[in-house]
């Protein structure tokens, strides 16, 4: 049933008249409900149901063009009348003004609403019930139990994020859209002796309410039992510059942490990107294209519309090199000048939107992912990447969950405990090969505006040359 | 304000309605200000109202059920507890939680002031005011991009169908600045500093800008180092972020889990140097975010863990006592399955027995890393498996002279380090996270970027 709907215009209106009429120059209301399910299964028994449901707002109010548009937030749970103004009149105060000290600005009212949610009404009726997302879980971790050796604990996990969100502001703005979210987990702890080895995967999808019913467990387990086998008596990696290869999805993250957050506008404005002025300018190697997406079907970052009502664009970053866009949010737009790109994402109500990324991905080159590995004497095979992070002055570190040394052009044996340590603006132009076989991965993006759904990716590509945390 | 007498009486009614004779609630409340600054103008100011309740609700045959809400008002509570009476029917019959036998206890008092929050205004000015300071303190000091300060009011709530009635009253404030330095032709450098209390006047700022300023100016001139196994000195946070990340050595939930290091039979085995005690303090006088009571109204205590070198207790739920058959220690959270978790850690030297090599010294050392800082604990922690690769802010003290290290990473095994330990130094710091002295550890894994 709808809760967000046309019904708020008037309550909306009067919200917004009243913010514009103390002198804001633009004044932003998010609403959101949500419905979440997160069902944890162990070996053979399921150990945890979680439902949880929820409702708040978000206003945000924008003032003083020429002090660069600063800007007071404040999220309730109290979405009243009386909850509501007074979220408002304390953004308002934030910025030193009151409601009722008429500023003489105005307001024409809101657009006719932009629903993108209307066919999608039915999706959280759709959606597998804890029942049969118990037993999908449980076959999961039966799965494993069959493929896989020396297991000491199977764990499969399954989480669904049901959003209805309504966007409205003082420039017209009045957009609202139903958001479904689904993942999956399998993991596996392996032990034996001294040796053990811990393997992951997630999966994810946005807008598919049967994702979790198609899902093809025995694969999942296969591939997690595979690695978990080779991990489980690996070598730990010696420390050291090599190149390395990384493979296809997941090996995205390095993309996305070191060099994608860098082009979000948000760090534009900090004073925190190398690549600020450098539009038009080689900030990779030529054989690097990248892209930032909201809108390939179900995929993880796909949005119909941001979080401030604009619709996402498919926005090339790199090109053959060459720094050609950044990602821009209301506020990126209004501080920077450059043009947003539907990249305004936040996790919730209690945050306000930011400039981040959606479905981020290095385009595919012509190379097979054999001829990669075969260009490399002795070096680092990356065949899963775990997670990392990017420092305030640019330096990244990334954890590799299954890795392989590269000998004479072959892959050798396989090793573990490798981190690898750079920096964006010298290893993006040592990224001198790039792969046919561009694949993407679901992953959850921690920034300034919280945790939100994002999808990385990429073909198999070369560094000529990073630095390998060992023993 | 949440009033847990009214809360119990609103739920009891409810759960007799619903034919539910066991079920506990936790609820929290509260306001959240913060502001950022950016280069002398404000850059966000942000206000908060939140609300949370989650409730439990238990079967005739023992399983349990939660449901999680935003909704405070007797129609979120009826809507949560019917909720968790519907996913009760999934509960797990194997291992269900309980109420535990000790929410009845009376708690130890906890005399903390609970400071108003001061007009988002004064926050903002005070930290215009630091930024400024901390930018006319060095010219390399050109931005501090992160910063904030923030205030926060809250409370918290438990109650149980056997009549607990928890409620703790809370407020805090935190100050961060992040400074970012560049000379020319080098790469720019940052560090920072965090200082918490229970209210932003009680915040002393100076101390924060000036450790911000102290720590971004020693990491100027810094240099690469080679890779290579060096002996470690450990700040006091770092050393105990690296426990923290390892904590499941002694979460009973691990344990049965099959999650940990340790095992049902690990209590009295060896796990560190004799002259290293180790113990959890939830009320200790410093912990800022205190709570006489856990998510299950378990009242909170200090527990030992390791004493002389050795592992002396678990960290206990109500679920994983029963099942040592043991007391639940106050380190529960709440859940349809119960998570297990340390509040505030204490490193200290066993009492009459030297406390390592006295002769180490940090000041006076040469060829030693001293790690100041750890990053990354989440990707570079292999908890389950006992290893870690972390990158590091630090020094190489070469003849007593610290020289700022340009980007390296630190890799061991967590067993291996706490049998290794050389000497602590000095004595316990205070930090955020817990007490701890400076921690020795004999031939680390450093790889330096090349």
């Amino acid at each position: 049933m709808s809760f967000l709907d046309s019904q708020w215009q008037g309550r909306l209106e009067l919200l917004i008249a009243a913010g514009r009429a103390a002198g804001a120059d633009l004044v932003e209301i998010f609403l959101e409900r949500f419905d979440r399910l997160s069902v944890l299964a162990e070996q053979e028994r399921v150990t945890s149901v979680n439902p949880s449901l929820g409702c708040g707002a978000g206003i945000r109010v924008f003032h003083g063009a020429a002090d660069g548009y600063r800007d007071g937030f404040v999220s309730t749970t109290n979405l009243s009348d009386e909850g509501l103004m007074q979220a408002l009149d304390q953004a308002l105060g934030m910025l030193n003004l009151q409601r009722g000290i008429s500023n003489g600005h105005s307001f024409a009212g809101l657009n006719p609403l932009s629903n993108y949610g209307s066919s999608k009404q039915n999706w959280l009726t759709q959606c597998p019930g804890v029942q049969t997302s118990a037993d999908r879980l449980l076959e999961g971790t039966a799965k494993l139990e069959q493929h896989g050796k020396h297991l000491q604990a199977r764990r499969g996990s399954y989480s669904r994020d049901w959003q209805e969100m309504l966007v409205a502001a003082s420039d017209g703005t009045f957009s609202r859209d139903l958001r479904l979210h689904q993942t999956l987990g399998l993991s596996v702890l392996a032990a034996d002796g001294e040796h053990r080895s811990s393997v992951a995967r997630r999966f994810g999808s946005s807008d598919n309410p049967r994702d979790l019913i198609d899902w093809d467990a025995d694969a999942a387990a296969r591939d997690i039992s595979a690695s978990s086998a080779t991990m489980l008596y690996a070598d730990y990696i010696e420390a050291g510059s090599y190149p390395v290869v990384l493979a296809n999805r997941f090996g995205g993250v390095i993309f996305h942490e070191a060099c994608g957050h860098l082009l979000e506008t948000t760090q534009v404005e900090r004073g925190t990107t190398p690549f600020a002025d450098k539009m038009g300018e080689l900030i990779a190697h030529e054989s690097v294209t990248a892209i930032d997406e909201g809108v390939s079907p179900q995929s993880f970052g796909s949005l119909a519309v941001d979080d401030e009502g604009f619709e996402p664009q498919r926005t090339t970053l790199i090109e053959n090199g060459i720094l050609k866009a950044f990602l821009s949010d209301r506020a990126g737009e209004l501080r920077t000048g450059h043009a947003r790109t539907g990249s305004g994402r936040r996790q919730g109500h209690s945050y306000a939107a930011a400039s981040r990324m959606r479905n981020t991905f290095i385009a595919a080159g012509p190379h097979s992912p054999a001829d990669l590995i075969s260009s490399i004497d002795r070096g680092l095979y990356c065949k899963v990447m775990g997670g990392g992070s990017v420092g305030p002055t640019g330096q990244f570190n990334f954890s590799v969950e299954e890795g392989y040394l590269i000998e004479n052009g072959a892959l050798g044996k396989p090793v573990k405990g490798a981190t690898l340590i750079g920096d964006a603006e010298t290893v993006m132009p040592r990224i001198s090969m790039c792969g046919n076989d561009l694949d993407l991965a679901a992953g959850f993006c921690g920034s300034v505006s919280g945790s939100i759904y994002v999808t990385v990716g990429q073909p198999h590509i070369k560094v000529d040359s990073i630095t390998v945390g060992g023993r | 304000m949440l009033n847990p007498q009214q809360l119990h009486d609103q739920l009891s009614t409810l759960a007799k309605q619903e034919g539910i004779n066991q079920w506990d609630l936790g609820a929290a409340s509260g306001t959240d200000l913060s502001v950022q600054v950016d280069r002398g103008e404000p850059k966000q100011l942000k206000g908060a109202q939140r609300s949370a309740v989650t409730v439990r609700a238990w079967t005739s045959d023992g399983r349990v059920g939660i449901t999680s809400s935003t909704d405070l008002s007797i129609e979120g509570l009826a809507q949560a507890l019917k909720g968790a009476k519907e996913a009760s029917v999934f509960g797990d019959l194997e291992e269900p939680p309980g109420l535990s036998c000790r929410s009845l206890e009376p708690l130890i008092p906890l005399e903390r002031p609970r400071l108003a929050l001061q007009p988002i205004q004064n926050l903002l000015k005070t930290l215009l005011d630091a930024e400024r300071q901390l930018l006319d303190l060095h010219p390399a000091i050109n931005t501090v991009p992160y910063n904030g300060l923030s205030e926060r009011n809250g409370e918290s709530v438990y109650i149980n169908s056997l009549g607990s009635q928890r409620h703790h009253l809370s407020s805090s404030s935190a100050c961060y600045l992040y400074a970012r330095a560049e000379q020319d032709g080098r790469k720019p450098r940052s560090a920072g500093a965090v200082r918490l209390a229970y209210g932003s006047e009680q915040l002393d700022v100076q101390a924060c800008i000036k450790e911000a300023a102290e720590l971004t100016i020693s990491h100027l001139d810094y240099s690469a180092i080679d890779t290579g196994y060096y002996n470690c000195v450990f700040s006091p946070e770092a050393f105990l972020d690296l426990i923290g990340a390892f904590s499941n050595i002694f979460n009973a939930r691990s344990v049965l889990d099959g999650l940990s290091l340790s095992n049902r039979d690990s209590l009295g085995s060896t796990l560190a140097v004799p002259f290293l005690n180790l113990w959890d303090d939830p009320l200790h006088k410093s912990n800022l975010g205190a709570s006489a009571f856990d998510g299950e109204g378990t009242p909170t205590a200090p527990l030992t863990l390791i004493e002389a070198g050795n592992l002396a207790h678990f960290l206990h739920s109500e679920g994983t006592a029963r099942q040592f058959g043991v007391a639940p220690t106050g380190h529960a959270g709440m859940g349809s399955k119960v998570s297990v978790g340390p509040d505030w850690f204490v490193v200290a030297p066993t009492p009459g027995i030297a406390a390592g090599d006295a002769q180490l010294n940090r000041h006076k050392a040469d060829g030693v890393v001293w790690i100041d800082s750890l990053s990354a604990l989440h990707a570079g922690v292999k908890a389950s498996q006992g290893s870690f690769s972390l990158p590091f802010d630090g020094w190489l003290v070469k003849n007593g002279e610290r020289i700022s290290i340009e980007a390296a990473t630190v890799a061991g095994d967590i067993r291996k380090v706490l049998k290794t330990i050389l000497a602590l130094e000095g004595e316990p710091l205070v930090t955020p996270g817990g007490m701890c002295p400076y921690v020795w550890v004999e031939g680390l894994s450093i790889t330096g970027e090349t």
